[in-house]
């Protein structure tokens, strides 16, 4: 390891049809201010493409972003897609318009965390930092 | 013997592979070692480096020509270079959302790296990451960088053959870039050829490669349009006559000695810069010499003279 705290790298991409991309330019912008790299990957990003953009860069946080409502459909295939190449140790997270019902089921694919229309940046950059994966 | 991680990556195992350039890029321990063991299993790639300001179309560029060398049967290991924020070190790294097709193909694989702040080593990264793409087995290996400032031209070490894209009615800066990047670049494209103005452009480039003292590669100019993949095929044919010029033309054993050399040098120039800034930080040397600067009462030669001086004796001492 070198000396300097590793630089965390984080996944920002919004899978589905919606183009609503404000919210995830903005989390991308405040993790970018937090000294974090963020590899933004634009929207209507196939399950595919978002687990293959996580492995090419080996990030560390993969954070979704959804407006459509098609979370509860599109979310597991994301997760099974990462499984698939052996992803197994990334931060999960999500944002967007989720209902507060959808979340429990949400948590119990993998994310830890579900952040919501007017969540303060500081809190998902605090949230990131304390949970992202150790590494050797 | 390879260890596991070197082994994954010449098998082919993109999750390795991937790793195994997180370890290059923050030379890390692992990573140096990494690159001592892959290193005489390297040479095969054709190295290509894309190069040009800002908005030039470089992004584009690269993903057609990614796409043209997929059509011609070959693998492509692409390195997307943007700058990180000189305040917070953080970086949007956004080159994907322009190679989105190429995110389904196997036979693609594309890294965006952060250019980490400026001590001589984006160059050092960059050249790291060519050679395991290279030890990893892809047919091409195509770097694109924010073509400004030194670094940059440094950058141009990591390949063989150097790109330089410019577009119509950037005359002005095609001059601020003759210093530096009409040296090292090889081929000459004027990207946005449907946008009027695009022989002027190329006739500018010509202009000033007039000036430039002879070699034995003429860079060929060419016209392309990126956005329709129009002169993609003409790049791809001239990056491999040059390819095949450093290979196996008369000038191929020195133009490779060359490159070796101008590598090594980037490499000890990164190292040395690094081990001296940590010395005359670590004792608080600088910081009475940059008092003493900012107030006017010692020049920043003297001031530059004597701090070097001082690493030099820890160094003896050492």
């Amino acid at each position: 390891m070198t000396t300097e705290q590793r630089t965390l790298r984080v996944l920002i991409a919004k899978p589905g049809l919606d183009g609503h991309d404000r919210g995830a330019k903005v989390v991308a912008r405040a993790l970018r201010d937090a000294g974090m790299e963020v590899i933004y990957t634009g929207i209507r990003q196939t399950p595919q493409m978002i687990a293959e953009a996580a492995l090419q860069e080996d990030v560390d946080v993969v954070g979704l972003s959804i407006l459509s409502g098609a979370h509860l459909e599109i979310f597991p295939r994301v997760t099974a897609e990462l499984k698939a190449r052996g992803i197994d140790d990334v931060l999960l997270f999500c944002g967007g318009i989720i209902p507060e019902a959808d979340i429990p089921a949400i948590k119990e694919m993998g994310f830890q965390a579900v952040f919501g229309p007017g969540t303060d940046t500081n809190e998902i950059i605090a949230f990131l930092r304390e949970h992202a994966p150790e590494r050797d | 013997m390879l260890s596991e991680l070197a082994a994954g990556i010449v098998a082919g195992d993109r999750r390795a592979l991937a790793r195994a350039i997180s370890h290059v890029e923050a030379d890390t321990a692992k990573g140096r070692e990494l690159l001592a063991d892959l290193y005489p299993r390297t040479g095969r790639a054709q190295t290509i480096g894309i190069t040009g300001s800002a908005g030039a179309g470089k992004s584009t560029l690269v993903a057609a020509l990614a796409r043209e060398e997929r059509k011609r049967g070959r693998t492509v290991g692409i390195i997307a270079v943007d700058p990180s924020s000189p305040f917070s070190h953080g970086a949007i790294l956004g080159d994907r959302i322009r190679m989105q097709d190429l995110t389904a193909d196997g036979g693609v694989f594309m890294r965006s790296m952060a250019s980490r702040g400026n001590l001589g080593g984006l160059a050092e990264m960059a050249s790291g990451v060519v050679d395991v793409m290279d030890a990893a087995g892809f047919d091409v290996v195509i770097v694109e960088t924010v073509g400004a400032g030194q670094d940059e031209v440094e950058v141009a070490t990591a390949t063989q053959s150097t790109v330089l894209v410019a577009n119509p009615g950037g005359g002005d800066e095609v001059q601020s870039m003759k210093a530096g990047l009409m040296e090292i670049a090889q081929i000459m494209v004027v990207n946005k050829a449907d946008l009027a103005g695009a022989d002027t452009a190329v006739m500018q480039l010509r202009g000033l490669l007039a000036i430039a003292e002879h070699r034995a590669w003429i860079p060929p100019f060419l016209k392309a349009i990126a956005r329709t993949g129009d002169g993609v095929p003409e790049l791809v044919d001239a990056i491999d006559q040059h390819q095949e010029h450093v290979r196996t033309s008369e000038h191929a054993e020195a133009e490779r000695r060359g490159l070796a050399e101008a590598q090594i040098l980037s490499l000890v120039r990164a190292a040395l810069y690094r081990e001296a800034l940590a010395a005359a930080r670590a004792d608080g040397a600088i910081d009475a010499l940059v008092s003493e600067v900012a107030a006017r009462r010692r020049d920043p030669r003297s001031a530059a003279t004597s701090l070097v001086d001082a690493v030099r004796d820890r160094w003896a001492v050492r």
